[in-house]
């Protein structure tokens, strides 16, 4: 058994520096580099994409990453794992195969199938599972016609399997981000699946790692200025112990901070009880976990606890919703916010005479009271330099937000005065594609691994 | 004595659907004291007037100096139905900030 691994955040989400997990691989010594490419929508966003071309519905970002990392990753004998590979894991794996063949390098890839069950949901419901909205209780029969996308979250276990299995490489589908990092230590560390309290400690440093730079000095609301070189962040790294200790740190030679607060910061973002932080793979207490600051960037995580796993894994469905735009005017000094308040006033008159539907019409100031609303302290307007004026709708109906977005421009000649930024065109109606969360009982669905090699 | 919170504490909020969550962390022991006396779910409700819409639940993180708020019915619908500037309540930490406290000297 290792001593130690390390395991390197390489993105936080689909859209994250594209460098990250290069200088990951490069800069330093790890044995894991993890990427979690999923945010709720995406899904629906790759299914999509795979609607048009059978061959795609996985990250993009993934294969001329891979053209890039492989040689080395293959060099020192770095493992990388993924869920980028959407709701096309195994397309994903060919798009990486053709590369390493390219490449002439012999890499051994595995995909985790088996968390779309779109097809499946009819069969699901007649089985018993109603699959209602765990947040509204709602039915899902109606959305079932609209649905985009539906997926189980798993967690660490199929990723152990393709690992035991030999891969390079891991691709799955929708996989929790938290599990992406717990399973390497689960597999080089022999952890059972009723090691609880371990396998909250690996869900723990996933936690920490899942959203990239943020837990090494990115968006740090304490002493943000003392975080030196965020061009050249580092993004975070989990040194892993057997016994579940985990030391965060990051490559010396870049840029960032990790301290206190940087990852007490990460531990708080977007949880719920804190007691209860469920995951496929155990229930983790986040009030059980102790840091140290040990200086020098590494802060150590130990004494976490957790309970068994719930009986159920989360699902994940997107369904079309309606449409949306959002209209910006910037208007100048004087009386800034009172020309965007008329103009506003002036829009909604007209968007009430053509007799347009929307669910909702919201009006916000930027620069002025759009973040913390009420809360916002109260300036003279005479020292309010400019304001954008942002208005953006909602509806089921494409051509009133459609009609919206030619009704923006002419408030400029016909509207108050001083009114500029209008630039690249009409607001285009977008699609609104909502998430409907739930849940489905372990034994209706069953992930499969499959090793694909060239 | 009055203080901002922004003086003795830091944070981060996120989305969680339609419900934000608040995490404030106090820099040190005398400081978590101050905010687990203080940051009452009453007292947080009430600061966050006209903007959380709903209830606000309150967990104690004593282990991290930190409480963790979740605000109800706040992201106007939350995820992607939100046409709201900040739909993801990114802000909200700093905004929990602003409050100022009497406290003993």
């Amino acid at each position: 058994m290792k001593e130690k691994i390390r395991i390197a955040s390489g993105q936080g989400f689909w859209g994250d520096l594209i460098d990250a997990p290069y200088h990951q691989v490069t800069k330093g010594d790890v044995d894991y580099l993890v990427m979690d490419y999923l945010a709720e929508v995406t899904m629906s966003i790759l299914q999509k994409q795979k609607n048009k071309n059978p061959e795609l519905g996985y990250a993009k970002d993934i294969p001329p990453l891979m053209e890039r990392i492989l040689p080395v990753c293959k060099e020192k004998n770095i493992k990388v794992i993924t869920n980028g590979g959407g709701v096309n894991p195994e397309g994903c794996a060919n798009a990486i195969l053709e590369i390493a063949e390219r490449l002439n390098l012999n890499v051994k890839v595995a995909v985790v199938l088996g968390d779309n069950i779109k097809d499946q949901i009819d069969e699901i419901i007649s089985s018993g599972c109603e699959l209602n909205n765990m947040e509204t209780g709602e039915s899902i029969n109606l959305v079932k016609d609209k649905l985009l996308s539906a997926n189980v979250y798993f967690g660490a276990f199929p990723i152990v399997k393709a690992l035991q299995n030999g891969a390079d490489i891991v691709i799955t589908g929708r996989t929790t981000d938290t599990g992406l990092t717990l399973a390497p230590m689960i597999y080089e560390f022999g952890w059972k699946d009723n090691d609880y309290d371990l396998l909250s400690a690996g869900t723990v440093a996933g936690h920490i790692l899942e959203c990239g730079g943020q837990a090494s000095g990115g968006n740090l609301l304490a002493d943000w200025e003392s975080v030196e070189n965020l061009a050249e962040i580092g993004f975070p790294i989990a040194e892993a112990y057997p016994n579940g200790e985990v030391i965060i740190t990051k490559h010396e030679n870049l840029g960032g901070k990790v301290s206190f607060e940087t990852v007490a910061e990460q531990l708080l973002y977007e949880i719920g009880d804190p007691k209860n932080y469920i995951t496929p793979d155990c229930v983790a207490d986040f009030t059980s976990i102790q840091l140290e600051d040990l200086g020098n960037n590494r802060v150590r995580v130990f004494n976490v606890k957790g309970f068994k796993e719930t009986d159920s894994y989360k699902v994940s469905c997107s369904y079309q919703y309606g449409f949306s735009a959002i209209g910006n005017l910037t208007y100048s000094w004087p009386q800034a916010v009172t020309k965007a308040k008329a103009a506003d006033k002036i829009l909604r008159k007209r968007l009430e005479n053509l007799n347009l539907t929307f669910d909702e019409i919201r009006t916000e100031i930027v620069g002025y009271d759009s973040c913390h609303g009420p809360l916002s302290k109260k300036i003279n307007e005479d020292d309010v330099n400019e304001v954008v004026l942002r208005i953006a709708v909602r509806s089921r109906d494409y051509n009133s937000v459609e009609r919206f977005g030619k009704e923006i421009a002419p408030l400029i000649l016909t509207g108050p005065p001083s009114v500029t930024g209008f630039a690249g065109g009409r607001p285009r109606p977008s699609d609104v594609v909502a998430y409907w969360p739930a849940l489905i009982p372990k034994n209706l669905v069953k992930p499969q691994v499959k090793i694909m090699e060239a | 004595m009055k203080i901002r919170l922004l003086d003795i504490a830091h944070g981060r909020s996120g989305d969680k659907g339609d419900a934000a969550n608040v995490g404030i962390i106090a820099y040190d022991d005398k400081g978590y004291q101050i905010i687990k006396n203080h940051l009452t779910e009453e007292r947080v409700k009430r600061h966050f007037e006209g903007i959380c819409l709903g209830k606000v639940e309150r967990f104690e993180l004593p282990n991290l100096r930190a409480l963790n708020f979740m605000l109800h019915n706040t992201l106007g619908g939350g995820g992607t139905i939100s046409l709201k500037h900040d739909a993801q309540g990114k802000t909200l930490a700093a905004a929990l900030l602003r409050m100022e406290l009497e406290i003993e000297e």
